[in-house]
C-alpha cells in the first residue's frame, strides 16, 4: 500500500506537466481557431471604397490565391502590420483585398493615402456584420482564400515580420 | 465606526451598471428575456472571461443586437446559438457542449470524485483495522507497570 503515497505526486507532476506544455508550447489561447477554414466564404456583399461595382463572395474566387485583410484606420495593430501587406502586394501571384471594419469611408481613404495602398481592391464593412459573418472579433484579421474560392488559413491579430514565414509557406503551399 | 453613515452614503452610488443599453431592449418583454438569458451564455470574444450581457464592448453590443434581430425574425433560442456557433466556433457558448473533444473536460470532475471516494474508502478502512492486540511481552509490561501503582 506504501506505492499509494506517490499517486498525489504524479497527479500533480501531470498537471504540472500537462499546464507547462500549454505554457511553453507559444500558442495564445487567445486566438481562436476559425470554423471557416476549408469552407466557401460566407455570403458577402459590400461597396467598394471609389468604385462602383461591389466586394461578393464570387468575386472573390478568381482563379487566383487571394488575401482578404480586414482593417481599420482607427485600428493601431494594424498600422503596424501596413509594412508586411505591402510587400506581400510585390507578390505577382497574389491578390490582396482590404475590407475596412467599421470604419468611414474618408477616413479608411486617408488611411491607405498616407502608408500606402497595397490592396487590388478596399471593400466597406461600415456596420461590421459581413466581419461578424466572417467569425472577425478584431482587426486586423487576414484569410487566405485558395483559387477556388475556399477560405485556407487565418491570421488573428497583426502580420508581423515573424509572421512573414508562416503566411509564406501557407502561401506556396496553395500555390497550383 | 463614525465613517458608516458616509460610507453607506457613497455605496448608494455604486449601483451596477449594465452594459445592455435601453435603446437595445426589445419592447416585447417575452422576448427580450429570452434574449437576456441567451446572452449570458454567449462569450464575449473581444473580453473573453465575461458574456456579452456583462460587457460593454462594441463586439458584444453587436452580438446582443444580433440575437434580438433573429429572436424577432422568429428563430428559437438553439438556432439563434447556432449562428453565433457557426461564426464563432463553441468557444462563443460559456458552456462548452458535450462533445467528444469535451469528454475530458466534462468527465474529469466525476474521476476526481470516484477517485476520491475510493482513497476515502481506503483509508477508513485502515483506521479500523489499527487498534492492534498487545503482544504477550507488552501484556507482561503493562502488569508489571500497572502492579506497582494499583
Amino acid at each position: 500500500m506504501r506505492w499509494l503515497y506517490f499517486i498525489p505526486v504524479v497527479i500533480f507532476l501531470s498537471v504540472v506537466g500537462i499546464a507547462g506544455y500549454f505554457l511553453l508550447s507559444g500558442e495564445n489561447p487567445q486566438v481562436l481557431p476559425s470554423t471557416l477554414i476549408d469552407q466557401p466564404i460566407p455570403a458577402t456583399d459590400l461597396a467598394l471604397l471609389d468604385d462602383p461595382s461591389r466586394l461578393t463572395a464570387t468575386s472573390l474566387a478568381i482563379g487566383k490565391i487571394t488575401l482578404v485583410n480586414f482593417f481599420a484606420s482607427w485600428c493601431l495593430p494594424c498600422r503596424a502590420e501596413h509594412p508586411q501587406l505591402m510587400s506581400l502586394s510585390k507578390q505577382k501571384d497574389l491578390s490582396l483585398t482590404g475590407i475596412a471594419w467599421k470604419d468611414k469611408p474618408e477616413d479608411a481613404r486617408s488611411f491607405l493615402q498616407d502608408l500606402g495602398n497595397p490592396f487590388g481592391r478596399v471593400a466597406l464593412d461600415i456596420s461590421g456584420r459581413t466581419g461578424i459573418d466572417w467569425g472577425v472579433y478584431g482587426v486586423p484579421e487576414t484569410f487566405i482564400i485558395d483559387a477556388m474560392g475556399k477560405i485556407r488559413y487565418r491570421h488573428v491579430g497583426p502580420i508581423m515580420p515573424q509572421d512573414m514565414d508562416r503566411i509564406q509557406s501557407v502561401l506556396s503551399k496553395l500555390q497550383p | 465606526m463614525r465613517y458608516f453613515p458616509l460610507v453607506g452614503f457613497l455605496l448608494l452610488f455604486a449601483l451596477p451598471t449594465l452594459a445592455l443599453q435601453p435603446e437595445e431592449r426589445l419592447t416585447d418583454s417575452i422576448l427580450e428575456a429570452r434574449a437576456r438569458t441567451i446572452s449570458r451564455e454567449i462569450r464575449c470574444l473581444v473580453c473573453q472571461n465575461q458574456s456579452i450581457d456583462d460587457s460593454d464592448a462594441d463586439l458584444a453590443r453587436d452580438l446582443r443586437r444580433i440575437i434580438r434581430e433573429r429572436l424577432t425574425a422568429g428563430d428559437t433560442d438553439a438556432a439563434v446559438k447556432d449562428f453565433l456557433v457557426m461564426r464563432y466556433g463553441d468557444f462563443v457558448l460559456l458552456r462548452p457542449p458535450f462533445r467528444l473533444s469535451t469528454l475530458v473536460l466534462w468527465l474529469i470532475p466525476f474521476a476526481v470524485l470516484i477517485c476520491g471516494g475510493i482513497s476515502f474508502w481506503a483509508m477508513s478502512r485502515r483506521t479500523i483495522n489499527a487498534p492492534v492486540s498487545l503482544t504477550p511481552e507488552e501484556k507482561l509490561r503493562l502488569e508489571i507497570l500497572t502492579k506497582d501503582h494499583p
